[in-house]
């Protein structure tokens, strides 16, 4: 099968390559350019390990075609840390609120709660569920993460993060 | 999990979509959101030989309001319907509905016309569409002509679209202010199809029930209009008995799947349960 050029910005720098068709998105990411932060997990479309953000929309990499995102630009976990190195707010409140314990589902779920950030910079813990209802995790029964994503929401909105009442 | 191979064709034009889909037949399939398409093409339940993506063809893009109608392109993806101020006002259970579909993620590729096109019946919007009365919009290799969402559903993932056809808009006639609305859909977890589903959009005068539309969806191989049902409460103030004979002729077409989300009786029960609840809530939210 004939190949097809494809160019991308991926986390801020232009790269390229050469794809089958059926390539998909997240076997391009982590095959031709190494970056192997972004996960496969299911393969079929429910688990949101492999989201990555696709021209300011979150998707599931495992079920969009290299070609499709010809031209686009991509943001994936490894563009998530400040300029200077140091862990975002997001990274920084996965941290602290043990918002992982295996840390498979990671770099998914970092990647979908910052495109939810940008579109509610202050969301309600039922925001955050409702957001982030395309991810499953399988060890930390989500509270943390909920957690996490409520640290870095306060954060970025310089606030001080108040624990709701249990 | 690797689909098998194929030609990617990315047209740029509604007439170079419409002639390659042509030229092409059998062996090509439009890819809309393909989160119905490419899942299957992992699995290789479905290999066509060429895809030919519709994202560039911004003729089948946008949601326009003309006062009375409502002309969303069939490219405009759930999460852009979520999002819009248009569908708020006008025909806000189609973002009630929506928001049901599937994960966010999912709703950010997966396209209102994909979801109505496909012939699916576990798929939310085509219900929807009859309850509203929609018209879709199809172009093909015969020219443009437009097929009522009543007559479009023939059987499951079989349609009026003919071969080399596209839907290209969806025209709603916008619902009376005021109207009341509900799409009650039972599910087993997020991003499941609907064990049973309904959808209601009815209109109250004086207290009892002046005007009302009842769809039914993943009840059948098709999605249906519970016509009797909704003659059954016209005039009513849906009172209890009401309500159950309203469900009770809802069940009376209803011919659902025995499969994972449970056996042919359990579905229609549920079924009928889906019926009542949104009759009551629909009822309940009328200006």
């Amino acid at each position: 099968m004939a190949k097809t050029h494809v160019t991308m910005k991926v986390n801020g720098a232009e790269v390229e390559g050469l794809v089958e068709p059926r390539t998909l998105l997240v076997h391009f990411i982590r095959e031709n350019l190494q970056l192997t932060g972004t996960h496969v997990g299911c393969e079929t479309t429910h688990c949101g390990a492999c989201t990555v953000d696709l021209d300011g929309m979150s998707v599931k990499s495992c079920t969009v075609f290299a070609v499709q995102a010809n031209g686009s630009e991509i943001i994936t976990v490894e563009g998530m840390a400040n300029p200077d190195g140091t862990l975002s707010a997001l990274q920084e409140g996965f941290r602290m609120m043990h918002g992982l314990q295996c840390g498979f589902c990671t770099p998914g779920m970092i990647m979908r709660a910052h495109r939810l950030l940008q579109e509610n910079s202050s969301p309600t813990e039922q925001d955050i569920r409702m957001g982030m209802s395309g991810n499953l995790c399988r060890c930390t029964g989500y509270q943390n993460i909920v957690r996490a994503i409520q640290y870095a929401a306060a954060k970025l909105n310089n606030v001080e993060f108040k624990e709701a009442a249990e | 999990m690797i689909p098998g191979p194929f030609s990617y064709h990315r047209p740029a034009s509604l007439a170079d979509a419409v002639k390659l889909l042509a030229d092409l037949g059998d062996d090509a399939r439009p890819l809309a959101g393909g989160h119905s398409l490419v899942p299957m093409m992992k699995l290789r339940l479905a290999t066509p030989a060429h895809l030919v993506d519709l994202h560039d063809v911004a003729d089948l893009k946008g949601i326009r309001g003309y006062g009375d109608t409502v002309v969303i392109g069939a490219m405009t993806t759930q999460h852009e319907l979520l999002a819009s101020g248009e569908i708020r006002q006008t025909l806000p259970i189609l973002q009630e509905a929506a928001a049901l579909i599937a994960d966010p993620q999912v709703r950010y590729c997966g396209t209102i016309g994909g979801n109505v096109a496909n012939g699916d019946p576990g798929n939310d919007m085509p219900a929807l569409m009859m309850v509203l009365g929609a018209n879709f919009r199809l172009n093909g290799p015969g020219g443009e002509r437009d097929v009522p969402a009543n007559e479009f559903y023939q059987g499951a993932y079989f349609t009026a679209l003919e071969p080399g056809e596209i839907l290209t808009s969806i025209s709603i006639p916008v619902p009376p202010a005021g109207h009341g609305y509900a799409y009650e859909k039972l599910k087993r977890k997020v991003g499941d199809y609907a064990t049973a589903a309904a959808a209601v959009v009815l209109t109250m005068a004086g207290g009892k029930v002046a005007t009302c539309a009842i769809g039914l969806t993943n009840l059948h191989e098709t999605p249906l209009l519970a016509t009797d049902a909704a003659n059954a409460v016209i005039g009513t103030s849906l009172d209890a008995a009401t309500l159950k004979k309203a469900a009770a002729a809802a069940e009376a077409i209803m011919a659902p799947a025995a499969d994972a989300r449970g056996p042919v009786e359990y579905r229609k029960h549920v079924g009928g349960i889906m019926v009542m609840r949104a009759l009551q809530r629909a009822a309940g939210g009328t200006a």
